[in-house]
């Protein structure tokens, strides 16, 4: 049983490595395109947002099935968000920029879809730094308060996508339409629950 | 003079063959062009080919044009496509022949002509200009055309021309975007002040690398204008006129915050949402910086005066 468990972890975590995999093979091949600085680091964006919607969806996921061992997941997959995010920075910082300071803290400083970009990315930083077992026992009730800041991250990487579009809105809006959903089932969760509390509180002791 | 026609439509009047053969009279005209060689470092990078195009003074030779693969598969072509790489494909069912261009507003001279008829009147030069798009990429292509101003010689401008207006084809059987009215409101127009239009840089473009211009990079007839955005150089025109008034551009109309009536490329005016301080050069490697973007894209010596005393930050 033990044993099933590991292996389906180990089998996720290399799954989750395949987008990283893919695109190594296409760079290798060639296959990025006329801007294939700009597809890499597009590509990592992507794939982090991904992430971030799937580790938002756990916890709907796991109510609606009643499957009750995806949460051993959310952990690695919000890792994964972080991983991708990291990848993205990075590749900006030195693979489009070339650790050129001066031009990137222009940029930055120029680009207000990057600032959302840098606000989703240490609130991620923040959630892995604290993502160990034992951070979380230590840090308590605020770990929970912390970790809700995954919403903000995934509010503020959607306006990061939304503001640096050129032309189509497609794919943002289907993203931003996800993270609705995700939310308002959140909202919703937590509607209930207080309402039940309240069902549950006998009369006169409010 | 170019030879007026009357406004007959081309198909009825032309042998079709006639304009299956444009190809063909484009690259006499390339090969026959006063001969000139082509500059070494464009030569070493695009396949070998030979013919001579009239040198250019305003050609950047300095300059090693991007590999033409990369310039034939990343245009921004929204009648097509929102997808830079999906237009080549995409594009390849545009009809381009009969193809006729009508010149008319304030002019002496208005007409509607053949663009063969155009072409046999003006010397193709090639120019090797660096291309800035306002996203933040750059590209150095060399284009095979001529200088706006000598077309609108001909057509001689009244006193009373102040802009001029340009417009592309409505073509919504192979345009998709026109098809669907997809994001923008189409046909779409661009235009440029008359001193911008009259100035030498200022070209119609029917080729690029030596041969005549793939589909989707504009052809037959598209505009280049090296010191603005690229957006302002229109693509695939049937129509310049010329006006008292400046013309309504389908950027500035779709997002006047974002895209100004000038759009002169300067790296200390920041589009709203991005930075244009520095662009990615395409066909730059891995781990190469980008390059710092340039006041004019770098042909200020030649055009800042145009807009002397002018506020390049209000005037965007
Ligand atoms: C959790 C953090 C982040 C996420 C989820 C994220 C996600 C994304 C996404 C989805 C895109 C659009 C990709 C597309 O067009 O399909 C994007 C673009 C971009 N991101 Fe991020 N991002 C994050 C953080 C950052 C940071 C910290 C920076 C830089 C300091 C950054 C810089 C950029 C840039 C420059 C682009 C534009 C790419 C281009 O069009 O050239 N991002 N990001």
């Amino acid at each position: 049983m033990d044993i099933q468990i590991k292996n389906r972890k180990l089998v996720t975590l290399v799954v989750c490595l395949i987008p990283l995999l893919w695109l190594f093979l296409d760079i290798a091949f060639g296959n990025l395109g006329s801007n294939p600085i700009q597809a890499l680091h597009i590509r990592l964006g992507d794939w982090s947002l991904r992430f971030l919607c799937i580790t938002l969806a756990v916890t709907p996921i796991q109510m609606m099935t009643r499957w009750r061992g995806m949460s051993d997941y959310r952990q690695m997959l919000g890792l994964y968000a972080f991983f991708y995010a990291t990848l993205h920075l990075l590749a900006y910082l030195v693979v489009d920029n070339n650790l050129m300071w001066s031009i990137i803290g222009t940029d930055i400083i120029e680009s207000p879809y990057i600032w959302f970009g840098v606000v989703a990315y240490l609130i991620v930083f923040a959630l892995a730094i604290t993502s160990p077992k034992w951070v979380m026992k230590s840090m308590g009730k605020s770990w929970k308060k912390l970790h809700r800041l995954i919403y903000v991250s995934s509010i503020a990487a959607i306006i990061h996508y939304f503001w640096q579009l050129k032309g189509n809105l497609a794919e943002p809006l289907l993203y931003s339409i996800i993270i609705f959903f995700l939310l308002l089932f959140r909202v919703l969760l937590w509607k209930t629950r207080h309402e039940l509390k309240e069902m549950m509180i006998p009369k006169g002791y409010e | 003079m170019i030879k007026t026609q009357k406004k007959i439509p081309s198909s009825e009047i032309t042998d079709f063959t006639a304009f299956k053969e444009r190809r063909k009279f484009i690259k006499a005209m390339l090969a026959t062009a006063a001969s000139a060689s082509i500059p070494s470092a464009w030569a070493n990078n695009a396949k070998p080919n030979a013919w001579n195009l009239a040198k250019s003074d305003l050609s950047n030779t300095a300059l090693t044009p991007t590999p033409i693969e990369l310039v034939k598969n990343y245009t921004n072509y929204y009648e097509f496509t929102l997808n830079k790489e999906d237009s080549t494909k995409l594009a390849q069912n545009f009809i381009t022949d009969p193809w006729s261009l009508e010149i008319s507003g304030e002019v002496e001279n208005p007409g509607s002509y053949h663009l063969e008829d155009i072409l046999r009147q003006q010397t193709l030069e090639e120019r090797i200009y660096r291309f800035r798009c306002v996203e933040g990429w750059s590209m150095v292509v060399p284009w095979v055309g001529f200088s706006l101003a000598n077309l609108l010689k001909m057509a001689k401008p009244l006193s009373t021309a102040h802009f001029v207006k340009f417009t592309t084809i409505q073509q919504p059987e192979t345009m998709p975007s026109q098809r669907n009215n997809v994001m923008l409101e189409w046909p779409y127009v661009e235009g440029l002040r008359i001193d911008e239009a009259m100035h030498p840089l200022t070209m119609l473009a029917v080729g690029m690398y030596g041969d005549i211009l793939p589909k989707q990079n504009g052809a037959p007839l598209r505009l280049v204008v090296p010191w603005k955005y690229g957006f302002k150089s229109i693509k695939a025109i049937v129509k310049i006129e010329l006006l008292k008034y400046s013309p309504l551009t389908t950027w500035n109309k779709a997002a006047p915050t974002e895209y100004g009536f000038y759009a002169n490329v300067n790296p200390d005016v920041s589009h709203p949402r991005w930075s244009q301080n520095s662009e990615r050069q395409l066909g730059s490697g891995f781990f190469t910086s980008r390059r710092q973007t340039e006041l004019f894209n770098g042909y200020g010596e030649q055009v800042a005066e145009l807009y002397r005393d002018m506020d390049l930050r209000h005037f965007f």
